[in-house]
């Protein structure tokens, strides 16, 4: 499983570049998720159901009713639970209000307008975790999904508004502009990889910030903002390069989603159909088995980062030519770390990395009604992502508040009267198989490097 | 095993060649000189005849008083020009012999090439270059990047790798506000805001060791947790009642006697808050305690061969957990700067990407403290270079050299500065 030690038929140079710890932690990290890819959708459920408890504790603790009923609590106790209960009912429901269907609504445009909204959200969301769902299937942490947005969607957007040309030509030359900005930013980082070893965790970070420090730049040049104004924010893109509206002025859903559509099932042609994608799984589950396969582990390395940087890219581009048609210094938001969750959310897989998407989707579609009606900022939405991948990279924990049996059938109890004596950190994870190829692979690169001196 | 350890990690070169036999020559760091000496070169050619550039090294309450020195910029660019060359030559010479020069070459020369860089932005515009000011911006910038760097460090060297140091630096600075507000007193933020990141540190390895959920994905989440976290409080609590949860609090700056007299290093090193004082006596003390205690020995045992360390008795996982949460109390100290140390009130995501700069200058430093620091400060003065030459005006962006933290580590990490060794269990969760 380990990656390490010099191989026959490599460069030396290439494989003492690639030995080490960081390319150990790839194989682990492929291994890490397919973990993740095997547990069970319950576990998902629960881990939904264990942020919503978390976000409820935030949501009261942060309410002045029911700060001021838990004053009086041992004298009327359930004053508390009444004012708790509407105000989690308010918010939760606003929350679903926003993000799903408005029963509240005049119309039934207006009721069904907030579906549409969590689409326009979900776009970006899933092309750039579709791009980080990729990565992880071949064994790379792509943290870089933020800095490929940006400069998807400056690519996107400059095309979009310094060229003048015919509709349908003009949309499809900015979508291309944001593949490739986006793919030269993720190829930056795998040609590195590929070629000197270079941690892509690291590499995709730096590269962040140097797209929000390029970005700035750009942005107080005329050539490049085209207004004429001192506000570091650019002209608006043509109509001739906007993504067509889906479903006429009302709705702000445009034709990014159907873009998004057909990114989920090319990813998936490309992951489960195609010879690439079958390069790039095994390069992810076993670099030296595919390197002896035959497999161009190099060329594969800096491919997946090139596919990964184009779909952010070209989600960059939806979310600019679709939503946004201006460029700020802060146009990506936090889309690209979001889209992290939402690869892990959906197990790095296709249609799960959708589903994830639209869920994200909507927690930010409703967050922003919630915040609207109650009163609770936004931000709770990110502890809610959060601490739904935790539990999700967790499940043992899962099942441990739930009380639920082990996955491997084992009773729990007898577990955790065998735990006792032991020290608190050196329990065993729920997949034994898994932690006995740990411990295998620990112990695999200590000896290489030891071989090196 | 502590002395196989040193020298790989501070070995300079990588062992790439043959194991017989003499190392290859390495031009590359010859060559980078000789780049940087032809730009130096360039700058003495482009400045304007008869200009002149004003630093001024002055600060209040010196010793003696340094007036505005005022250099005519073209000999003195000549003049550096020369001596980056000449250096340069010498290190060619050096390769060739393949001898190693010390670290005073890159020290030196990079001082000079700044030198020179700063005449030529600062020729004929009609502005001074405030030299202290400029050190002590740099100073400052760099505090929470080394308290950063220091905590990514120790968790490192024990073998769990930390990307939530931002989160640790973004709880520590809003616990520090927040305690320093409700006793109106700037020392108990300091006490707090250790506190604050050594939960996260300890929520970390509750996920990383105990449930040996992958360390990066773990520390991206947290990220992401403490960002929500410290926002949705910011957005109810702290700004329903600013007066109570979230008024400004500022460490009080201690000048050192007679040290901090001395001028241009006296008020950028000795006139600083305690979190400063506290910054150096931490460098110091891990420089000592890593490579020289038990405590040290047991650390980089369990990061580099666990199964060795754990073979001869030694608890790895515990003490993964108690290093993990030690270091996330340092990070909470230093994300104590953002707010109390600068005197400022709690924001939105203040930390603002330090922490992840604080992992490269870790990176960059190869897992050494004083490296490290260096590293830290080559950041922190880069960025205080930038805001300087924002101010006067110059002809180059700001956001170059903004950048140049960044574009360096990755130079760094894609193997130019040196084989970059990790500790060899960093991220490796151990099952007996």
């Amino acid at each position: 499983m380990t990656d390490s030690g010099p191989q026959p038929g490599t460069s030396p140079a290439q494989t003492s570049k690639q030995e080490g710890p960081w390319a150990e932690a790839e194989g682990r990290l492929s291994r890490a998720l397919r973990d993740l890819s095997q547990t069970s959708w319950l576990v998902t459920v629960l881990s939904v159901v264990v942020a919503l408890v978390v976000g409820a504790v935030l949501i009261l603790g942060a309410n002045e009713e029911v700060q001021g009923s838990l004053s009086y609590f041992f004298a009327q106790p359930t004053d508390f639970l009444e004012t708790s209960f509407q105000v989690l009912r308010e918010a939760y429901s606003s929350l679903f209000r926003g993000a799903v269907f408005d029963w509240q609504a005049s119309s039934v445009e207006r009721a069904i307008r907030p579906l549409t909204e969590t689409m326009v959200y979900s776009v970006p969301l899933i092309l750039a975790g579709l791009g980080i769902a990729i990565g992880f299937r071949s064994g790379m942490l792509n943290i870089g999904g933020q800095g490929q947005i940006i400069l998807g969607a400056t690519s996107a957007g400059f095309l979009g508004y310094a060229l003048s040309l015919p509709a349908g030509l003009h949309v499809l030359l900015a979508l291309a502009g944001g593949i490739i900005g986006g793919a030269i930013w993720g190829g930056i980082a795998g040609v590195l990889k590929a070629r000197t070893g270079a941690n892509e965790v690291i590499v995709t970070i730096m590269l962040n910030n140097i797209a929000i420090y390029l970005l700035a730049w750009l942005l107080k040049q005329d050539w490049f903002k085209q207004t004429g104004s001192n506000q570091p924010l650019s002209s608006s893109v043509d109509e001739s390069a906007q993504l067509f509206s889906l479903l006429g002025s009302g709705f702000r859903i445009h034709a990014g989603f159907l873009i998004a559509i057909l990114a989920t099932v090319f990813v998936w042609w490309l992951l489960e159909r195609s010879t690439i994608g079958f390069e790039f799984r095994a390069i992810g589950e076993n670099p030296e088995a595919a390197r002896t396969a035959g497999i161009n582990v190099t060329k594969a390395t800096a491919l997946v980062l090139i596919v990964a940087g184009g779909l952010a890219g070209l989600g960059g581009a939806a979310h600019v030519l679709g939503t946004e048609y201006r460029i700020a210094g802060g146009i990506a938001g936090s889309l690209g770390f979001d889209a992290i969750t939402v690869a892990l959310l959906g197990r790095s897989k296709p249609l799960g990395t959708f589903l994830a998407g639209l869920l994200l989707g909507g927690l930010r579609a409703g967050g922003v009604l919630m915040q609207a009606q109650t009163g609770t900022p936004i931000d709770i939405v990110l502890v809610l992502q959060a601490v739904i991948v935790l539990m999700i990279a967790a499940p043992p924990l899962v099942r441990t508040i739930f009380f639920l049996p082990r996955a491997d059938g084992r009773p729990r109890l007898k577990k955790k009267h065998r735990r006792r004596p032991q020290a608190a950190g050196t329990d065993e994870s729920a997949s034994r198989e898994s932690t006995l190829a740990t411990a295998d692979s620990g112990s695999a690169p200590t000896t290489t490097q030891e071989a090196d001196k | 095993m502590s002395q196989t350890v040193e020298t790989t990690a501070v070995r300079a070169e990588p062992s790439e060649g043959p194991s017989t036999g003499v190392r290859p020559i390495s031009w590359k760091y010859p060559i980078t000189y000789a780049i940087l000496a032809v730009l130096g070169l360039i700058f003495a050619l482009t400045n304007p005849a008869g200009a002149r550039t004003h630093f001024r090294f002055a600060s209040a309450g010196d010793f003696f008083e340094i007036p505005i020195i005022e250099l005519p910029s073209r000999p003195a660019g000549w003049v550096l020009a020369i001596v980056l060359l000449a250096l340069a030559v010498f290190a060619f010479r050096q390769a060739a012999r393949r001898a190693r020069t010390g670290l005073w070459l890159p020290l030196l020369f990079g001082i000079l090439f700044v030198l020179a860089f700063l005449v030529w932005a600062g020729a004929d515009r009609g502005a001074v270059i405030p030299l202290v000011t400029m050190l002590t911006g740099a100073l400052a910038l760099s505090v929470p990047l080394i308290f950063g760097a220091m905590c990514g460090l120790v968790g490192e060297r024990s073998g769990v790798i930390n990307i939530a140091i931002e989160a640790q630096l973004l709880a520590g600075a809003f616990l520090a506000a927040v305690a320093a507000s409700v006793f109106t007193n700037a020392y108990m933020g300091l006490l707090f805001s250790p506190l604050a990141g050594a939960m996260v540190g300890a929520v970390l390895v509750f996920f990383s060791v105990r449930y040996q959920v992958n360390q990066i994905i773990v520390g991206v989440v947290l990220n992401v947790l403490i960002i929500g976290l410290t926002g949705f409080l910011f957005s109810t609590a702290l700004s329903d009642n600013p007066g109570l949860w979230n008024t400004r609090q500022q460490l009080p700056e201690l000048p050192i006697p007679l040290l901090s007299q001395i001028p241009v290093l006296g008020p950028v090193l000795f006139d600083q808050t305690i979190l400063v004082y506290l910054m150096y006596v931490l460098v110091a003390v891990l420089n000592v305690f890593l490579f020289r205690s038990r405590w040290g020995l047991r650390t980089r045992a369990v990061g580099e061969h666990p199964k060795a360390a754990d073979t001869v008795g030694i608890k790895v996982n515990r003490m993964r957990v108690y290093n993990v949460i030690l270091a996330g109390g340092i990070a909470g100290l230093g994300g104590s700067f953002f707010t109390i140390g600068q005197g400022l009130a709690f924001g939105k995501e203040m930390s603002a990407g330090a922490g992840f700069i604080a992992l490269a200058a870790m990176i960059l430093g190869r897992w050494n403290p004083i490296g490290a620091v260096l590293a830290a400060l080559l950041f922190g003065f880069s960025t205080s270079l930038g805001n300087v030459l924002a101010a006067i005006g110059t002809p180059v962006p700001s956001e170059a050299l903004l950048m140049l933290p960044y574009v360096i580590t990755i130079f760094a990490v894609a193997g130019f500065v040196g084989r970059i060794r990790p500790p060899a269990a960093n991220g490796t969760p151990y099952v007996k």
